[in-house]
């Protein structure tokens, strides 16, 4: 398969449009948890309540449509490869507890790949809307659409002290995780995100990177999301989360500022280096392959490099995940084929700018 | 069994791999195995760690309430009669069993709803709309009361005239539907 195909079969939406601030901001995602009352909760349903939950949904699905979903496609865990289903999971689209422990785990999505509904997962229901760049209200306003919609056929657990009961009482109440995934290299790069964190911790909200803990992010990307899901309203736990966004882009683009005035060599040399690094490598190890993406992505964003596309580290964070290069290779690789699949597919992608702009 | 791969830390993940057509045994630490990209990195060990936590973190609770209670008193075994979980359960795995579990455990869940969400422990969000019908009706006349008694402090005497009349329609339907089995 030529890589073209390839990816314009696995990039979704969230990674390829463009959003609201979408130069900081790559993703805004809201997830509701909903449980069905009359059923067990997933860590200790039957079988034949877990299919009934699954046909309920499907149900729904049969009876009635929103229009702006498009068709909606149901994967069922148990059919899946275990390959499909980590790509999937690489794509944000379910969750590696629905991948590999559900029982008779499902998820149903939509044709722009924006919405998920996971059925199974630690909830019945999850709702997930993933939205390119900054677009936490639109997301909650789509979330909420599909919650009443589906609520219009299944009875929903709910107690009006607790308010919407989950499986984990730190989702009770909204069941509303509200989350953003920031490009952050300006603040790790002057060495504030240490400072940051804590204080971000202290209002609610966690902040980690999207692919490991603590401040050593992968690649500068880092994900802050709502941990309170109880006592206060979903609005305004979203707009908690606004707020404390807004200032972190505020101050990620004065941060970027002032390391282009007071190291603006030394700056386009660690983009280009990374440049050079990633056009002509032959073996690279997702760590390498995250820091270089993400100084190419600064690069653009502060107009070094010019000729290349905004959502590179968006599709090749995702694409050099294990998952996406087994998938382009057609079957399973060894660590180290691994990364020479990675620096060849990274080559190839930006070789594919080159010819855009040549033809 | 050690790992493999770092020689330190104890094997947890033991797994045998064909690549190829040729068959590998692996015994790897969790770290090892997160590292070489033989565990499915996003978020797994985050699950894990949370899980642990909220574990942790119930299990708090009986210390919590020494005061009120005696430690050594045998407290009666406290059972969800719909899914069978008992509290002791619950405390291990941090997850209920079911949607009655919460009415069940209602005595005990309240401080650890508030140490878990800041010193919270109603919920102030979204009532599904059709199950929640005489929720919403009380919700808007709780509103309504609030607001008259503001009127009435601002001496708005013909406004807060109007909000009575409208609360007492609606408590009105409150009523009916309460007749009418809901």
């Amino acid at each position: 398969m030529s890589l073209e195909r390839f990816m314009n079969q696995a990039i979704s939406s969230w990674m390829s449009a463009e959003g609201p601030d979408s130069d900081i901001v790559l993703s805004s995602r809201i997830r509701l948890a909903r449980n069905i009352k009359q059923y067990k909760f997933p860590t200790l349903f039957s079988n034949e309540e877990a299919k009934a939950v699954i046909q309920k949904v499907k149900d729904r699905v049969e009876h009635s449509s929103i229009s702006k979903l498009g068709d909606l496609e149901l994967l069922l865990m148990d059919e899946l490869q275990p390959l499909q289903k980590r790509v999937l999971m690489e794509k944000h689209l379910i969750s590696p507890h629905l991948a590999e422990n559900s029982t008779h785990g499902a998820c149903l999505l939509s044709e722009n790949e924006e919405v998920s509904i996971m059925i199974n997962e630690e909830d019945h229901i999850r709702i997930q809307c993933l939205f390119p760049g900054f677009q936490l209200l639109e997301a909650l306003s789509m979330a909420n659409e599909i919650d009443d919609w589906l609520e219009e056929e299944a009875d929903y657990a709910f107690n009006e002290n607790v308010g919407f009961l989950t499986s984990c009482p730190t989702n009770v109440g909204t069941g509303l995780r509200a989350s953003v995934m920031m490009h952050l290299p300006g603040l790790v790069l002057t060495q504030q995100m240490n400072r940051i964190i804590p204080a971000i911790n202290q209002l609610g909200l966690v902040v980690r990177g999207i692919y490991g803990e603590g401040s050593e992010a992968l690649g500068n990307i880092f994900q802050v999301s709502n941990q309170i899901t109880l006592g206060k309203s979903e609005e305004d736990i979203v707009e908690d989360l606004k707020s404390v966004v807004s200032q972190l882009i505020s101050q990620e683009r004065s941060a970027r500022e002032a390391l282009a005035k007071t190291s603006n060599i030394q700056l386009e040399d660690r983009v280009f280096r990374s440049y050079g690094v990633l056009s002509n490598c032959r073996i690279i190890e997702s760590k390498e392959a995250a820091q270089c993406l993400s100084d190419v992505r600064l690069g653009i964003d502060m107009q070094y490099i010019k000729d290349i596309s905004k959502n590179i580290l968006n599709e090749l964070m995702i694409l050099t995940q294990p998952g996406f290069l087994q998938q382009y290779a057609g079957g399973p690789l060894r660590p180290h084929e691994r990364d020479i699949r990675r620096a060849s597919l990274i080559r190839e992608r930006l070789k594919m700018e080159d010819q855009e702009l040549g033809g | 069994m050690i790992c493999q791969e770092c020689n330190q830390r104890p094997a947890t993940l033991h797994f045998t791999k064909v690549v190829n057509g040729e068959k590998a045994e692996f015994h790897l630490c969790e770290k090892c195995a997160q590292e070489k990209g033989e565990m499915f990195m996003l978020g797994s060990g985050s699950g894990f760690s949370i899980n642990n936590l909220l574990a942790g973190l119930l299990n708090i609770e009986p210390a919590f309430q020494g005061s009120k209670q005696d430690p050594f008193q045998q407290e009666k075994v406290l059972q969800c009669e719909q899914c069978s979980m008992t509290f002791q359960q619950f405390i291990k795995v941090g997850r209920f069993g079911c949607a009655h579990c919460y009415e069940t455990f209602k005595d005990h869940l309240k401080p650890i709803l508030r140490r878990l969400h800041s010193g919270n422990s109603s919920h102030n969000g979204k009532i599904p709309a059709r199950i929640g019908g005489t929720i919403h009706l009380r919700r808007n006349i709780d509103e309504l009361k609030h607001k008259l008694k503001e009127m009435i402090a601002q001496e708005e005497f013909e406004k807060a005239a109007e909000l009575r009349d409208e609360i007492r329609k609606l408590e009105k339907q409150l009523n009916a539907n309460h007749e009418g089995g809901d």
